[in-house]
């Protein structure tokens, strides 16, 4: 494996006690988010695709549909497979090869988020009872990597989903006529789900950490937000936290996922 | 040649796509570009010099490349499983094979250049755009090269030669049909990389080659404007 | 000749007069860029000057490094180069007691030393002047050691302004280590903030008085 140099521990030691400061080294508060811009169509082949940046964090995320059998236990709805890559090409500490951990967790939490809050009307997708649905396919891949991958990949997923149009399906054949895109979307409900990650770096909690501040984060939480409700979370890594801490996380996500929404109803107008 | 052959897109038949190329697309890369021909996009990234790992595959006398070609799933009409296929590690090695006369490893034993590209949309000419990304990239990343590496892809669509095929004309089905042919050279016109699917005869075949070199010298400028406006000098001075 | 960027295989001189230097080669009484960079002649020698590229190696240069691993006689530093740098301990000015080889540097601590020999098997460095060991205070981070001069300046002119305007200690290594040392954080974030503006157009006109602006209007 190849070295890459994490943050040094004499800046480390700054970055925290600046945090309990209430500060950043970028000029952020510590619920600041980096600005977000979302590009539309990035991709044409993709029934819909956006790159989303947070800062320089970059991810393109691509919305794909197909026919295929529904599921036994559920045979009036589509189907949703969410994807996630850590492209090599996006950062040093990326390795090509079968998909590591990481990247299966940020394509599962992405899913789950998605899934969970129901923002997909997947009985809608149902084209012949038993036999017929749509299956939504949702790949997100990294383009350069400067921390916080993990809310830029349901921005992007939840983006892509808002401008993708289904194609037209020929009944006869069997066959989906890609290219000829029907004026109908994908069936969404109004909850839009954002994910946020909150971070504990020392003694402090904050969000949208940078590349140097992800390294010195020892847990995360992730947790979707749609509505005034939590449709997902998971903690991550080994270190314990603290009751209050974790309560103080669950208003720290719903304030900031607020935020964000706006954000992402400003670039999608 | 027909003169009368029209093309889809009505280009003549020497005539590329739109093109756009920039460099310094990922931050985090030693060096990078984007490299865009119509409705194929390219990235690619460069890792690197670097120390070889695993360790059995250093080479004393010199250094290494590297090429890693992916198509993302998305990047054409029916989807493609995310991971490695037989295709992509193929044009991988092709694209090893296209850029790896240019470098100048010798400076660089027991250590490795990782290339990385992307191919974000597809509309046929990919490994091409791969390379012509790749080539601006590895300048960018600053590694010794003799020369800048162009690529482009002749096709014969019938009895008529033409530059920089789209997935349309690729798939063209009158007469002789489409004949590709991905060809990549070197600035003072040496061939780096060339390959043919299709029925052509040797004597078109050369004249494919001297279209491939005309439309490598207008890509060459390309590439070479990329990499020159991104030094920034500011303000009045040129 | 004007300074010029050059791209690898461009012809940058033609003529019998000019003399390849580096980056650059003679083909065909031509001298040939090799390299991505800015163009230079002096005295009929033309050179090419890099402006991207990983760090390469040099005697005397002063570099910052993370302690990767602790041998028999030494420490194993990582310097961001792709052959492994090595410290022995008898490049250490004092006494060191080999059962506690830690005390002296750890695992992950990070070290400024210098560049003393580079051979086949590596590169070896020396912690036996002033002002270099380990760096326990500061804020240290990276920038392309390509802008590594421009942030110095000539005869460290750029760097002075810096440290005058900013009140702040710093060290820039050729392995394009930062480390800078203040009064408090707000001091190094805002050193930081100057050297970040010198390495994002580093080949801007003017710079000097970019920099010298930029310090006065951000300055508390």
């Amino acid at each position: 494996m190849d070295k890459v140099m994490t943050t040094p521990e004499p800046t480390g030691e700054r970055i925290r006690s600046y945090l309990k400061d209430g500060k950043r080294f970028d000029g952020r508060n510590l619920l600041g988010f980096r600005r977000i811009t979302i590009d539309k169509d990035v991709s044409k082949k993709a029934e819909g695709s956006v790159r989303v940046k947070i800062g320089k964090t970059e991810v393109v995320v691509g919305v794909k549909l197909d026919v295929s059998v529904p599921y036994a236990d559920s045979p009036n709805k589509g189907n949703l497979m969410v994807t996630a890559e850590m492209l090599p090409l996006s950062s040093q500490r990326f390795e090509s090869g079968p998909p590591k951990f990481d990247a299966i967790e940020l394509g599962r939490v992405t899913d789950r988020g998605i899934r969970e809050s129901k923002f997909i009307e997947l009985e809608k997708l149902c084209i012949k009872e038993g036999e017929k649905v749509w299956t939504v396919f949702i790949d997100v891949y990294s383009i350069n990597d400067d921390g916080n991958l993990m809310d830029a990949a349901t921005i992007g997923a939840i983006a892509a989903l808002k401008i993708a149009k289904i194609p037209k399906y020929d009944e006869e054949s069997g066959k989906v006529l890609y290219g000829e895109l029907s004026e109908m979307d994908v069936p969404l409900s109004d909850s839009m789900p954002i994910a946020v990650s909150v971070h504990k770096v020392g003694d402090s909690l904050i969000v949208d950490p940078t590349r140097q501040e992800e390294d010195l984060s020892e847990c995360r939480v992730t947790l979707t937000n749609h509505d005034g409700a939590i449709s997902s979370l998971q903690k991550s890594e080994s270190k314990e936290l603290e009751i209050e801490e974790m309560k103080k996380i669950f208003d720290i996500s719903e304030e900031v996922s607020r935020k964000i929404l706006k954000e992402i109803e400003n670039n999608l107008k | 040649m027909s003169e009368k052959f029209k093309r889809s897109d009505g280009r003549a038949i020497d005539e590329l796509r739109p093109v756009e190329a920039r460099v310094g697309v990922v931050p985090n890369a030693d060096g990078s570009a984007m490299y865009r021909s119509g409705d194929t996009i390219a990235i690619a990234a460069v890792y690197g010099p670097k120390k070889m790992h695993p360790q059995h595959q250093q080479d004393p006398s010199r250094g290494q490349l590297r090429c890693d070609y992916n198509m993302l799933s998305f990047s054409v009409s029916e989807r493609i499983k995310p991971g490695k296929n037989r295709r992509a590690m193929e044009i991988s090695e092709i694209t090893k094979w296209a850029l790896e006369p240019v470098l100048l490893l010798d400076k660089y034993p027991n250590q490795v250049i990782d290339v990385f590209i992307d191919i974000i949309q597809a509309d046929a000419g990919t490994r091409c755009a791969g390379i012509n990304a790749a080539s601006l990239a590895l300048a960018h990343a600053g590694v010794p090269m003799k020369n800048m590496v162009s690529s482009i892809a002749v096709g014969k669509l019938d009895k008529t030669l033409v530059v920089d095929l789209t997935k349309e004309e690729e798939d063209y089905e009158e007469g002789e049909g489409p004949t590709d042919i991905p060809i990549s050279m070197t600035h003072d016109g040496k061939i780096t990389h060339m390959q043919l699917d299709g029925k052509i005869n040797a004597e078109q075949l050369k004249e494919a080659v001297d279209l491939a070199k005309g439309a490598c010298e207008k890509i060459y400028e390309i590439q070479k404007k990329a990499l020159k406006d991104a030094v920034d000098f500011g303000g009045e001075e040129k | 000749m004007e300074r010029k960027v050059v791209i690898p295989g461009e012809v940058i001189a033609e003529g019998e007069d000019y003399l390849p230097g580096e980056n650059t080669e003679k083909r065909d009484g031509k001298i040939v860029s090799l390299r991505y960079g800015l163009a230079e002649e002096q005295n009929n020698l033309v050179k090419v000057i890099a402006l991207s590229g990983v760090y390469a190696p040099r005697r005397g240069n002063i570099v910052v490094g993370k302690v990767e691993n602790i041998t028999q006689n030494g420490w194993i530093i990582d310097i961001g180069t792709a052959e492994s740098a090595f410290l022995s301990i008898n490049e250490v000015p004092r006494y060191v007691n080999k059962d506690a080889m830690e005390e002296v540097f750890d695992i992950d601590d990070m070290i400024i030393a210098k560049i003393w020999s580079i051979g086949k098997r590596g590169i070896d460095l020396s912690i036996k002047s002033r002002d270099l060991g380990r760096i326990d205070n500061g804020m240290i981070f990276k920038i392309n050691p390509n802008t590594v001069p421009r942030v110095i300046g000539r005869e460290g002119s750029m760097i002075k302004i810096i440290k005058d305007g900013t009140g702040c200690n710093i060290d820039v290594a050729q392995n394009g280590f930062v480390i800078i040392e203040g009064e408090n954080v707000d001091d190094e974030v805002f050193a930081k903030k100057v050297i970040d503006k010198i390495t994002e157009k580093p080949f801007v006109s003017g710079l000097t008085e970019r920099v010298t602006k930029f310090l006065e209007e951000n300055k508390k």
